[in-house]
């Protein structure tokens, strides 16, 4: 016992020296954390980063308790979700932070995106990080897709129905493809079965190493800010960026508080709406999966509605398909559209501003379209929005080459 | 068939069934009403009597003497009394679930489905709904709210008649009248209401105090950050 003690008792490097010596403990903390340098001037659209790992962790943690009293069968699934929401101690909280954690997962990524459309982070030296990201996006889109069906109720059903039947448009192989993403004939147990195991397996491991691999990139280049200075080039005579300061405890602590005021909002509507007014939760989706009966109105959940009005809003099949595609895919080019010579919004002028704007009523507009019925009126207008999206992209090269800029300074600026 | 041109289409022209979650009276009312009005058709599969008497205030032996009159434990969920086969052949499709039905409509559309059914002679079961129109579910409270007719008015242009629904007009009269039978109704939707989520009282009480300790944690962590951050310039 007293020679254990004197062991540990040493001044210094005892235990950590032991570790060091075998794992770079020491060395990946400081590289990551305490060393880690990011601007001192980041403002409120900086926090979702790590509002996202916190509901990628929500998700994982409320997933694996989910996962002990869900039933992957189609004869089941739905009463085994009303058995975790009715019988399973806590099991309602559980299952409520899951359904408000996917639609919270895409708040939180769209205002991330939309953060790097503001302050160019997705350009020069930060390509990378960008093309990681949207490859995130498009593995949370098959998550979210995949756990939708799992409650087997009529629009999971359904919606399932409606958007894998989209493939069926490709050519020669469309329905092959239908038959391969299914395992079956019509959407059924074995659909489930295979979206269960993608949806609690496959995916959240892809997830998980593909958002290591984003931190990786963005500590090799360091974070851009909303001034859109590389901080790393002016630095004092400590070697430690003027403009910076560390992850820890720096922005840790001013994290924490997004955290909080983010868990806030989070538990507002895990105790007091979690339906959303039936858009977190659709109310037909209270109804078992009935393969004889068709919802009055399918609509996918409120994240897909932008893509899923475009859809429809061309009229022929195919088509629709690719630009349904087209428009998911298109901002991982954004690197090479934008062709400003600065990164903020700051010292952008005023053709970019507007640009971004009327970007993001086109967006929240699709977005309302697709929640609607597909009403002629109604795919007129998600035409004309759908060309504005389009166009943001495809003129993006011109229109920010005639943009006038102005001087970006040398060191960051504050701004209440 | 026209019946579908007199349904009260959008929600504005529903009626809203005011119910009062937090009446416990009410919902006690309400489940007596299920149980001896709706429970010998319908099920609620996915909801223990145990937990209905834990909610409402109800021992077991008043859940054993007046709540269950097919069950023999607490434990048990509820289920129709009447075999689902012969009741799908009896009315052509089986009567649903009833455990959430109040999600899946809402309780407006309950309530005025319960309200709205009027006789109907080209209806097998005599009675058509306003709300549902084309219903194969018989007027069960017909006994308490007597029966209504609907009346339209008809109104000629361009040489087409289209009618438009006026009203109801007592028929024959109910044990109830009309306020007391929109009570009634009121007190058994709100039953819905709550089977549809038994656990909606608990996590709204339950929430309030979740706002309080992060506010709380709001606080804490900002001064902390106030804190760490004042040599930042």
């Amino acid at each position: 016992m007293a020679r254990i003690e004197a062991e540990i008792g040493k001044p210094q490097g005892g235990f950590m020296k032991w570790i060091d010596d075998r794992f770079p403990l020491t060395k990946t903390m400081k590289k990551h954390v305490t060393e880690y340098y990011a601007s001192k001037n980041f403002n409120f659209w900086y926090v979702f980063g790590v509002l996202a790992m916190v509901v990628l962790v929500i998700q994982l943690l409320t997933g694996i308790f989910l996962t002990m009293n869900y039933k992957p069968s189609a004869a089941e699934a739905f009463a085994s979700v009303e058995y975790i929401m009715r019988d399973v101690e806590w099991g309602w909280l559980i299952r409520y932070m899951h359904s408000t954690g996917a639609s919270f997962f895409f708040i939180v990524v769209y205002l991330h995106m939309f953060r790097a459309m503001l302050y160019g982070s997705y350009k020069k030296p930060r390509e990378l990080i960008w093309i990681i990201g949207m490859l995130i996006f498009l593995v949370l889109m098959a998550e979210a897709f995949s756990g939708y069906l799992l409650p087997w109720g009529q629009m999971s059903y359904w919606g399932a129905q409606v958007i894998i039947s989209l493939f069926g448009a490709v050519p020669w192989i469309g329905e092959a493809l239908v038959e391969i993403i299914r395992g079956d004939y019509s959407i059924s147990d074995i659909t489930l079965n295979r979206f269960f195991a993608l949806h609690v397996i496959a995916l959240p491991l892809a997830l998980i190493g593909l958002v290591f691999v984003h931190i990786v990139a963005l500590h090799e280049v360091g974070s851009n800010n909303p001034d859109g200075i590389e901080i790393k080039e002016l630095k004092g005579a400590d070697g430690i960026p003027l403009d910076g300061v560390a992850f820890h405890p720096y922005h840790t602590s001013k994290d924490l508080v997004a955290i909080i005021v983010f868990l806030m909002f989070f538990c507002a509507v895990v105790f007091f709406a979690p339906e959303m007014g039936g858009y977190f939760l659709e109310h037909a989706n209270f109804e078992p999966a009935n393969l004889t009966a068709t919802p009055e109105h399918i609509a996918p959940v409120w994240y897909f509605t932008p893509f899923y009005a475009i859809l429809r809003a061309v009229p022929d099949k195919l088509w629709g398909f690719i630009l349904f595609g087209l428009s998911v895919i298109l901002p991982l080019f954004l690197p090479w559209l934008d062709r400003a010579r600065v990164k903020s919004i700051r010292y952008r002028g005023w053709i970019y501003k507007a640009a971004l704007t009327i970007f993001v009523i086109t967006f929240f507009a699709l977005g309302w379209l697709g929640t609607q019925s597909a009403d002629p009126v109604y795919v007129r207008a998600a035409q004309f929005f759908a060309i504005i999206y389009f166009a943001f992209f495809i003129l993006m090269p011109y229109y920010t080459t005639i943009d006038k800029t102005k001087p970006v300074p040398e060191r960051v600026v504050y701004h209440d | 068939m026209t019946t579908q041109a007199f349904a009260l289409g959008g929600e504005t022209d529903m009626a809203a069934a005011e119910i009062d979650r937090d009446n416990i009276n009410s919902l006690q009312r309400g489940a007596a009403n299920f149980m001896n009005y709706c429970s010998g058709c319908h099920s609620a599969r996915y909801v223990r009597y145990k937990t209905i008497g834990k909610d409402l205030d109800l021992s077991e032996e008043m859940l054993i003497d007046n709540l269950m009159f097919n069950a023999k434990e607490t434990f048990e969920t509820i289920l129709a009394s009447m075999p689902a086969e012969d009741a799908a052949r009896w009315f052509g499709t089986p009567p649903p679930d009833l455990s959430l039905k109040a999600r899946v409509r809402g309780a407006d559309h309950i309530f005025n489905f319960l309200t709205t059914f009027y006789v109907s002679a080209d209806s097998p079961t005599g009675v058509d709904n306003m709300t549902l129109p084309g219903t194969s579910m018989p007027h069960v409270l017909w006994e308490l709210q007597g029966y209504q007719a609907a009346l339209f008015v008809e109104h000629e242009s361009d040489g087409a008649v289209t009618k438009t629904f006026e009203g109801f007009e007592q028929v024959i009269a109910g044990k109830m009248d009309s306020e007391d039978y929109e009570d009634f109704v009121r007190d058994t939707v709100n039953f819905l209401a709550y089977i549809a989520e038994p656990i909606r009282s608990d996590r709204r009480k339950l929430g309030v105090w979740v706002l309080i300790f992060l506010f709380f944690f709001l606080i804490i962590s900002s001064m902390l950050k106030k804190q760490i951050w004042k040599d930042v310039n």
